[in-house]
C-alpha cells in the first residue's frame, strides 16, 4: 500500500482517516468471513444431526471387506480397515502422479522443442500434436485409451510373452517379481555409494570446466559408475536377487508384477494431454530468450544442442517453471477422472466405493479434499523454490 | 452502499431456517413433480426405451407415488444415480424417493439417515460368465477377475463368498453399470457379479446373449426396495402404502382394465382400496381416489413385474419369491383398513 496516494484526511474525526477505514473495513470483512464459516458449519452439523446420519472419523477402523485391483502396500479384503483403503488410494494417486509428471515433462520438453525447430517436418508434426491432444477433453481421451489398450490386447490365455517372463494381456503387462535374499543388501548399498560418487564426480568435473576450460565426459563416466558398480557387486555377493515370474494358472497369470491396463491408460491419457501445455509453456519461454543470446552463442562456435542446452533452456526456465507448476497440479487433480475406467484411486476408492459402504460423506470429502489441497501446496512450494533458485540474481 | 446491501442480504438469508427436513409431501404437491432417483439404465428396473422414455419395475413405483400424490404418473423428474451417489442425492434433497435397485441392510437403515419402505423386488447376487470360459458353477472361480459396480453390497458379498471357500479373485470396480458390462465385454474381467436380476437385464445388453450364462449359485440375500429420507413420516407412510396398495390390487384382481368397473364392486376390501368406503386416503394426507389413481394409471404390481422383468418382457424372470404370499411367494400386503 502507497501511504502517500491515499487523499488528505478531511476532518478529525477517527473514521475520516482513510488509514482507519481501510482497516476498519478489512476486520469487517474478516468477521463477516468468519461468521458465515461459523454458519455454515453449524447448519450443517444442525442437519447432519438432525437427519439421524452417523458421524466422526470411527468409520476408519472398520473392515473394509472389498476387492481392490492394485494395491502398493499390503491389502487384505477380510482384515484391512478403510484407513488401509484411504492410504492405498492416496499412495495410487500418487503413483500416477509421479509417473504422470515424468512422462509429461519429458514429453513436453521433446515437442516444445520440435515445435521451434528449422525441420519443417518435425515442427509442423509438434504443431498437430499439441493442436490435437490440447482440444478433446482429458475424460474423453481417458476413454478413448483405455479402450484402444483394451479392445488389442488378447485374453490371459493368447497373451503376448517376452522372453517367457513378460507377458502382455487384457488383464495388464505382467513382468517378473524381484526376490531380495540375503546379501541384496549389499548392493543397495553399491547403488547409493554409486549415486554419491557420481554427484562428486560431477561437482570436480564442473570445477575443473570452470578453471581449465577442459570438458569431462561425465555422462558416460556416470553412466558406466552407475550400472558397473552394482553389477559387480551383485556377482561377488553370489547373485542374491532372484525373480518369481508370472505364470498361466487357471483363468490367469499368478505371480510376478501386474501393471494394470486402466493405469496404462491413464498415464497414457494424463501425460499425452498435460504434455501439449508443457510444450507450449517450454515453447513460449524458448521464444522469451533474446535471439542475440543464440547468435553470439553460436559465433563462438557452439554446437546448436550444447546452445540449446547450456544457453537457451537455462534462460528460458525463468518463463517455463510457472506455468508447469499449474500443469503439474492440473495433472494431479486430472488423475482423479480415473473414476471413469475403475482405476483405485483416492476419488474411485474413497469418494467413491468407502463412501457408498459408509455413506458418511462429510468426513471422506473433507479428507479427501484435504489431500488435494496438501499435494498441491506441496507441487507449488517445491516449484517455486526451484524458480527462485533460476531466477536472475541481482548484482 | 452496494457492500452493505449485500451484507443485509446475506445476514437475512442467514436468519432463514435450515433445509426442510420434514414436509416432503407438501414440497412435492408444491412443485408439481415428484423428483425420483433412479439408476443410470439397469433394464426391466429403470432404464430409458428407444423414445427416450422412462421403463422399468423401479419407474414404475415412482410413477405410483406420482399418481397417489398428484394424481398423474407423467409428473415424475427422474434423476439418473450412479450406485455411489444414490444415497447423498437422498440426504440432501435432491431427489425425494431414490426408487433405484437397493439392497436394504442394517448399516444403510441405521445409519444414514434413511428409512427402506419396503421390498418391491426379492434378489439374490449372481455371476455372469461368458461360455467360452467353460464354467458351470461359481465354485470353479478360483482366481477369477470380477467386473463390479463401485459402491455395492455385491462388492462386500463377492469377498465374504470367497474366503468362505477359501478361493482368490481379483476385482475390477467402475462407477456405471453401464461401464462395468462394457469392461467384461472387451475382456477386462472373467465374469460380472451383481443381483441375479440385473444380470438377466445386462446380459440382454451383450452383442451376443446367448454366448454367456448365468451360473445357478446365488449367494446373498438382496431385498430391493424404494427409500426415503429418516424423520418425514408422512412421506414414509405414502411410499409404503403405495407400494402396498399395488400388491393389495393385485391380490384383490384390480387391474389397469378393470379398475373402473370395479369402482361398483360391493366387495368390502376393493371399496377400501379404492377409496369408495373408508379413509385411507385421507389419513395418509391425500385424495380417497389414491389408490384407484395408481391401479389407473400405472396398474398392479403383477402387471408391472409382468411387462417389465416377467413373462412379458425380454428378461423373462421366473415370479418366483416375488409372487404374491398366496402363490407361493413373499410378496405381502398389510391389510389396507
Amino acid at each position: 500500500m502507497n501511504k502517500t496516494q491515499l487523499p488528505e484526511s478531511t476532518g478529525n474525526g477517527f473514521l475520516n482517516n482513510p488509514q482507519n477505514r481501510a482497516i476498519i473495513y478489512q476486520v469487517i470483512a474478516l468477521l463477516f468471513v468468519i461468521f458465515l464459516a461459523y454458519y455454515f458449519t453449524n447448519n450443517m452439523f444442525e442437519n447432519v444431526e438432525k437427519r439421524g446420519i452417523t458421524t466422526g472419523f470411527s468409520f476408519l477402523d472398520d473392515v473394509a471387506g472389498f476387492g481392490i485391483s492394485q494395491t502398493l502396500v499390503e491389502y487384505s479384503d477380510a482384515t484391512s480397515s478403510y484407513y488401509d483403503v484411504f492410504v492405498i488410494g492416496l499412495l495410487n494417486t500418487l503413483l500416477v502422479s509421479v509417473i504422470g509428471v515424468v512422462f509429461a515433462s519429458v514429453l513436453g520438453l521433446l515437442i516444445g522443442v520440435g515445435r521451434l525447430s528449422a525441420n519443417y517436418l518435425i515442427s509442423r508434426l509438434s504443431l498437430v500434436y499439441i493442436e490435437t491432444f490440447r482440444n478433446i477433453p482429458i475424460l474423453l481421451q481417458i476413454l478413448f485409451w483405455y479402450n484402444v489398450v483394451l479392445a488389442s490386447l488378447p485374453s490371459p490365455r493368447q497373451s503376448f510373452s517376452y522372453f517367457d517372463s513378460f507377458f502382455l494381456n487384457n488383464r495388464g503387462l505382467l513382468t517378473p517379481e524381484p526376490i531380495f535374499e540375503s546379501g541384496s543388501g549389499f548392493i543397495f548399498t553399491a547403488v547409493i555409494l554409486s549415486i554419491v560418487g557420481v554427484f562428486f564426480l560431477a561437482r570436480w568435473a564442473k570445477k575443473r570446466h570452470d578453471l581449465s576450460g577442459e570438458e569431462f565426459p561425465i555422462f558416460k563416466v556416470s553412466v558406466a559408475i552407475l550400472v558397473l558398480s552394482p553389477v559387480l557387486v551383485y556377482f561377488v555377493t553370489g547373485q542374491p536377487i532372484g525373480a518369481e515370474y508370472p505364470e498361466l494358472k487357471g483363468f490367469n497369470f499368478k505371480g510376478g508384477i501386474t501393471i494394470i491396463p486402466e493405469l496404462l491408460a491413464l498415464i497414457f491419457a494424463l501425460s499425452i494431454y498435460t504434455a501439449t501445455y508443457i510444450a507450449e509453456a517450454v515453447r513460449a519461454g524458448i521464444e522469451a530468450v533474446p535471439p542475440g543470446q543464440k547468435e553470439a552463442a553460436k559465433s563462438l562456435g557452439l554446437k546448436d544442442h550444447v546452445i540449446l542446452r547450456k544457453v537457451v533452456l537455462p534462460q528460458a526456465l525463468r518463463v517455463i517453471i510457472p506455468p508447469v507448476i499449474n500443469q503439474y497440479l492440473n495433472l494431479v487433480k486430472n488423475s482423479s477422472l480415473a473414476t471413469a475406467i475403475g482405476y483405485p484411486e483416492l476419488v474411485t476408492l474413497f469418494s467413491g466405493t468407502t463412501l457408498n459402504q459408509v455413506g458418511q460423506a462429510i468426513e471422506i470429502i473433507l479428507m479427501t479434499m484435504a489431500v488435494y489441497l496438501t499435494i498441491s501446496i506441496v507441487i507449488s512450494l517445491v516449484l517455486n523454490w526451484v524458480n527462485a533458485k533460476m531466477a536472475i540474481k541481482g548484482r | 452502499m452496494k457492500l452493505t446491501k449485500i451484507a443485509l442480504l446475506l445476514g437475512i438469508s442467514a436468519l432463514v431456517p435450515n433445509l426442510a427436513n420434514a414436509g416432503t409431501l407438501e414440497e412435492v404437491m408444491k412443485k408439481g413433480t415428484l423428483n425420483c432417483g433412479v439408476s443410470t439404465g439397469i433394464p426391466g428396473f429403470s432404464a430409458t426405451d428407444s423414445k427416450g422414455v422412462w421403463k422399468g419395475l423401479d419407474v414404475d413405483l415412482c410413477r405410483a407415488v406420482a399418481s397417489a400424490v398428484l394424481g398423474d404418473a407423467d409428473k415424475v423428474k427422474y434423476i439418473p444415480l450412479t450406485a455411489k451417489e444414490r444415497f447423498t442425492a437422498l440426504q440432501s434433497g435432491e431427489v425425494d424417493l431414490l426408487s433405484r435397485t437397493t439392497t436394504w441392510t442394517a448399516t444403510r437403515d441405521t445409519s444414514l439417515g434413511l428409512n427402506f419402505a419396503g421390498v418391491n423386488y426379492y434378489d439374490g447376487q449372481g455371476f455372469l460368465v461368458t461360455k467360452k470360459l467353460g464354467v458351470t458353477s461359481a465354485k470353479e472361480l478360483d482366481g477369477a477377475t470380477f467386473c463390479i459396480q463401485a459402491g455395492t453390497t455385491s462388492e462386500l458379498n463377492l469377498t465374504d463368498y470367497f474366503k468362505a471357500n477359501s478361493m482368490e479373485y481379483k476385482a475390477v470396480t467402475y462407477d456405471t453399470s453401464g461401464q462395468t458390462i462394457d469392461g467384461f465385454k472387451k475382456g477386462r474381467c472373467d465374469a460380472v457379479t451383481s443381483d441375479a436380476s440385473q444380470l438377466y437385464g445386462l446380459r440382454q445388453k451383450m452383442d451376443d446373449p446367448s454366448a454367456t450364462i448365468v451360473l445357478p449359485e446365488i449367494i446373498s440375500k438382496e431385498p430391493l426396495g424404494p427409500v426415503v429420507r429418516q424423520g418425514d413420516d408422512a412421506w414414509f407412510n405414502i411410499v409404503k402404502w403405495t407400494m402396498f396398495a399395488t400388491l393389495e390390487a393385485e391380490e384383490l384382481g384390480v387391474t389397469k382394465s378393470n379398475v373402473d368397473a370395479m369402482l361398483k364392486s360391493e366387495n368390502p376390501s376393493i371399496k377400501r382400496l379404492l377409496g369408495t368406503s373408508g379413509k385411507a386416503g385421507e389419513n395418509l394426507g391425500l385424495k380417497s381416489d389414491w389408490a384407484y389413481k395408481i391401479v389407473k394409471n400405472v396398474g398392479n404390481y403383477g402387471e408391472s413385474f409382468d411387462q417389465h422383468v416377467g413373462k412379458d418382457s425380454p428378461l423373462m424372470i421366473d415370479r418366483g419369491l416375488n409372487n404374491l404370499w398366496n402363490k407361493g411367494g413373499l410378496m405381502y400386503s398389510m391389510p389396507v383398513r
